[in-house]
């Protein structure tokens, strides 16, 4: 049997899963304009903080940060939160869904594997414009900069965008895990995005037993404040390997514990 | 009316379904530490520098009254029916609803309030540290201002409350309201005073938040605690609250009434 079976029929069936979030997705066109409307007033709200903070003049906000870096850590953010609400909460909420009226059965005894299975389960493509929101902000935050980033720069964001969509993968896999032990969290979406809105603001900002929390246990941290300073040309590279060692730890660690939930998993309802 | 008799024991019932979902509670209340967050953020600005507001300047001690008196009114006037009202139309759920003699909307009020006195809970702990922290001296220390609090306390609750509802009605024309309730969540953050006090607004941004409902509903409240108000401009705002109040409860049952008749319960 070749080595590269796996890897091309997981490959084939995430292709086919596309194919079916598309056509979903197709199937409400007036969605596209209501998300697109919606994603751009989010980002505007994302902004006007800052604008708030930064009220009394460019250099005065945040220690450290002047606007134009600040605006860049918000740009970070309202990207990542396109890939969150396209591609990873629409998943979630299906998951609970299942767990909550017993049909996860349904896909636990499919041949292939079930973590796979859940994450790819859904997207929601109109998400795209959250990429266009971001990269206007970004761009909009170099203007106030003065000087675009390096190439370096742009390939260590580049690295930490795939490591941030690990993380945050991984803690979804970690609250839906929680989702077997306490039925009745609707609400988990929810509390994954606010928790994430902390995000938008610069690391900094966060001190004493906050910021360990924030870099080690829900790394908000590393998911916008590394990559603004990676394009800003201030990332230590030690700080960058131990991101990817972290991404990689804490997913090994989130599958562990997927194996260990729908090994205790007993139906419920259907 | 023999269905208000029902009252007391739906709010029995409530009390018993609040302390079962404790856990659900316990989720709700982490989501809404967004202005434990903003503390952080002001008090790091503040330690640099006092900020400039309209009202005098902001010392970071003042920041921790601020923001611990926005997460305690936060909880308390909480309003979820949006999503719940959301959630049974589409499953047809609504249906056992309209066969009791209550109306509904008084149904999900009575639910509502049975969530309160869990949220106590949670907020009793945090005034306590409120005051230990320091931050008794930015409270206002007027009897007749605590009363206005209490009344702009339930006056907030009341815009939350029926502004939820009648967006929640709206799905009753539309299939579903919940991307409505984002907007209207966008605008709450941004203009209710929960990310930042409406003292610090740029001229631009105060002057379109005197024409939004969401000041009424956590900077009011907050405000009032915080001394903001003399009793000159009190009554005004108070005023103009309760008139946000009676606007959502004028629109929720317009719309609830024109909207029940093309529910067609399907699912349940």
């Amino acid at each position: 049997m070749s080595p590269w079976r796996a890897p091309v029929r997981y490959l084939a069936l995430l292709t086919r899963q596309l194919r079916t979030s598309a056509l979903l997705t197709a199937q409400y066109r007036a969605d596209f304009l209501i998300d697109g409307v919606i994603s751009v007033f989010w980002a505007a709200t994302a902004v006007v903080p800052l604008f708030v903070v930064y009220g009394r003049g460019r250099d005065t906000g945040i220690p450290g940060w002047t606007f134009g870096e600040s605006l860049l850590v918000t740009g970070w953010f309202v990207l990542l939160q396109g890939v969150l609400d396209g591609a990873i909460n629409p998943g979630l909420q299906a998951v609970v869904d299942h767990i909550r009226k017993g049909t996860l059965d349904f896909v636990l005894l499919k041949p292939a594997d079930a973590q796979f299975l859940v994450s790819t389960a859904r997207f929601q493509l109109w998400r795209v414009v959250s990429l266009v929101n971001a990269g206007v902000v970004i761009g909009f935050a170099f203007h106030e900069i003065g000087h675009g980033p390096s190439l370096l720069g742009v390939a260590e964001a580049a690295a930490l965008l795939a490591v941030a969509t690990l993380m945050l993968y991984s803690l979804w896999i970690l609250i839906v895990s929680a989702a077997f032990l306490v039925v009745k969290v609707d609400n988990l979406t929810y509390l994954f995005s606010s928790i994430f809105d902390a995000a938008r603001w610069p690391g900094g900002v966060f001190r004493g037993g906050l910021r360990l929390v924030f870099t080690f246990v829900v790394p908000l941290i590393v998911m916008t404040t590394y990559p603004a300073e990676a394009l800003l040309g201030r990332l230590a590279p030690t700080s960058l390997a131990w991101s990817l060692l972290g991404a990689a730890a804490f997913a090994g660690f989130a599958r562990t514990v997927w194996l260990g939930s729908i090994s205790r998993y007993t139906s419920a309802g259907g | 009316m023999r269905g208000w008799r029902a009252i007391p024991t739906m709010l029995r019932v409530g009390l018993a379904e609040a302390v079962a979902y404790r856990a659900e509670m316990i989720v709700w209340v982490l989501a809404t530490t967004m202005p434990l967050i903003m503390l952080v953020v002001w008090t790091a600005i503040a330690e640099v520098a006092p900020v400039q507001g309209l009202q005098g300047t902001w010392s970071s001690k003042r920041f921790v009254a601020y923001f611990l008196s926005v997460f305690i009114v936060r909880q308390l006037i909480s309003a979820w029916a949006a999503w719940q009202i959301n959630y049974e139309v589409r499953q047809g759920v609504l249906s056992m609803r309209l066969l009791r003699p209550i109306h509904p909307v008084i149904s999900y009020l009575v639910e509502n309030v049975a969530y309160m006195p869990s949220r106590l809970f949670i907020t009793v702990p945090i005034a306590v540290v409120l005051v230990l922290s320091g931050g008794a001296e930015h409270l206002s220390h007027r009897p007749l201002i605590w009363v206005a609090w209490l009344v702009s306390l339930l006056g907030g609750w009341l815009v939350a409350f029926f502004a939820n509802c009648a967006i929640g009605a709206l799905s009753l024309f539309i299939d579903s309201s919940v991307k409505v309730m984002d907007v209207w969540l966008a605008g709450f953050f941004v203009f209710s005073g929960y990310l930042f006090p409406v003292d610090l607004f740029p001229p631009w941004l105060r002057v379109i938040s005197e024409w939004l409902p969401f000041r009424s509903q956590i900077g009011l409240p907050v405000e009032l605690m915080t001394g903001a108000h003399d009793d000159g401009e009190l009554w005004g705002l108070l005023a103009r609250q309760w008139g946000w109040a009676a606007f959502f409860m004028a629109l929720t049952f317009f719309l609830w009434d024109r909207g029940i008749r093309r529910f067609q319960a399907f699912g349940g």
